[in-house]
């Protein structure tokens, strides 16, 4: 119980910081958009249907990838000014509760700019779903967090290093290859009605499966780097 | 006699076993072997292929139980830490060696039998989500100041070993482009006799050669610990002088 609650005090902290200042959401948001639009400039979406299904899921992992990796670089650097850091490992708190309350504040981050980001998507890239949309609102979820779950995670990791900047994606993208397979084939499968059900299914299980086994290793492994000398 | 002395002795017949080890086992496999009956000689490429893959699965574990012999004795024995975290560098390293030749003589197979270099299979992408993963762990150890390098590599290599048993299961679990397991793949796996011994020659002259290398690299980087802790006493005594 006092988990939960060391857990919802460091969410409602992360949740608070950035109501003030917008400084990730706001980031993350217009790099996104950039993305699309970069992507809708370069080949045009409007003119060819069937292309649009089977790259669109592509293209938005892509942009809510690059926009995350931006966001979660700086997540933790709020934490090291006035040696917040430190204070934070000299709590009798559990590591694991600052880590998870962190990232669920980014997971709220980006399912945020998701929401604005769809609307967006659909306008511009003309788009008309031949399968199951409801199928998104299990897939968006699942696969933003395989992807927020690593992000924060290694920005952790890399907090210290020389080149925290360049570490992060250097990490972040070979560790979250499976799962971005998994969704871009989930999404693409949806946007396209081209994949059956069954197949669908498994990738949101193989999502899933990811997701669960990530976080144990992360939520394990969080008070080691924390605590890395 | 101390270890080191042996290790030193044990070398140099060590190198000339595996390479005579590998000299035999190219003779059966290039020359001895009959051609596959599918495949003709281009099948003689599996002889490389499955040993170097199977061997870059194994040393991803030295690595991975390695690292976790660093966290366990950071803080309670920081001699042997530093001794398991040459280890995990050194078998990093040997990982990424026989990776890249496992990606390499399947990509010249796949441009042979297939008519393309690459496809995004299962078994493929795993094994190169290893050979990135590897890249990417020593990438960390450049870029990640010192003092933190061996832990935050350690970590990174717990994540990296989920990789390897996905990655022996994926032809199992998933029946794509990459032929069946050979090995421990059920009634209808297994190769025909006149193979075994091309195919067991080179697995154990690339065993012997891959460990030789891993304890040379091992004893390499100890030796540069040393100087490197060399270097820092000198300098504390140097400091202390100055002050007095």
């Amino acid at each position: 119980m006092s988990y939960f609650i060391h857990l919802l005090t460091h969410l409602r902290k992360d949740l608070r910081l950035e109501w003030r200042s917008r400084d990730s959401i706001n980031g993350m948001l217009f790099f996104a958009l950039l993305v699309v639009v970069v992507f809708g400039l370069a080949f045009d979406p409007t003119g060819f249907p069937s292309t649009t299904r089977q790259v669109t899921g592509a293209i938005l992992w892509v942009a809510l990838l690059f926009a995350s990796i931006t966001a979660l670089n700086q997540s933790w650097t709020r934490e090291l000014r006035n040696q917040v850091l430190e204070a934070q490992r000299m709590t009798p708190a559990p590591a694991s509760a600052l880590f998870l309350g962190k990232a669920l504040a980014n997971m709220v981050f980006v399912l945020v700019v998701e929401a604005v980001m769809a609307p967006i998507f659909i306008v511009f890239f003309n788009l008309h779903p031949l399968g199951d949309v409801w199928l998104l609102a299990l897939i968006l979820p699942l696969g933003t967090w395989a992807l927020i779950v690593n992000g924060t995670f290694f920005a952790a990791l890399g907090l210290r290093a020389r080149s925290r900047e360049l570490l992060l994606p250097l990490l972040l993208l070979p560790i979250s290859l499976p799962a971005l397979l998994a969704m871009v084939q989930a999404t693409t499968g949806v946007l396209s009605g081209d994949l059956d059900p069954i197949q669908i299914n498994s990738w949101i299980k193989g999502i899933a499966g990811y997701d669960i086994i990530f976080t144990t290793a992360c939520i394990l492994l969080f008070e080691t780097v924390l605590n890395a000398e | 006699m101390s270890r080191r002395s042996i290790l030193r002795i044990a070398a140099w017949p060590w190198l000339i076993a595996s390479l005579a080890v590998l000299v035999i086992g190219f003779r059966e496999a290039i020359f001895l072997t009959p051609a596959d009956a599918a495949q003709g000689d281009i099948g003689r490429i599996f002889y490389y292929h499955v040993p170097s893959a199977m061997l870059s699965l194994v040393f991803p574990y030295v690595n991975f139980l390695a690292s976790l012999a660093f966290l366990y004795w950071r803080r309670r024995d920081p001699l042997k830490a530093l001794a398991a975290d040459a280890l995990a560098l050194a078998a990093a390293e040997v990982a990424i060696v026989y990776t890249t030749v496992c990606l390499l003589t399947g990509m010249l197979w796949g441009r042979a039998t297939w008519g393309i270099w690459w496809t995004w299979d299962y078994r493929l992408t795993a094994e190169l989500l290893l050979w990135l993963l590897y890249v990417a762990y020593l990438a960390v150890r450049r870029y990640s100041a010192t003092g933190q390098t061996q832990t935050i590599a350690a970590v990174l290599s717990i994540f990296a070993a989920i990789d390897v048993p996905i990655n022996f299961m994926s032809i199992r679990w998933w029946r794509t482009q990459h032929p069946a397991p050979v090995f421990f793949g059920g009634p209808d796996s297994g190769m025909d006799k006149t193979m075994l011994p091309a195919f067991l020659w080179n697995f154990a002259g690339w065993a012997l050669w891959g460990t030789f290398i891993l304890i040379f690299r091992y004893v390499l980087e100890r030796r540069r610990q040393a100087a490197e802790q060399e270097a820092a006493l000198v300098a504390i005594e140097a400091s202390l002088e100055i002050s007095q």
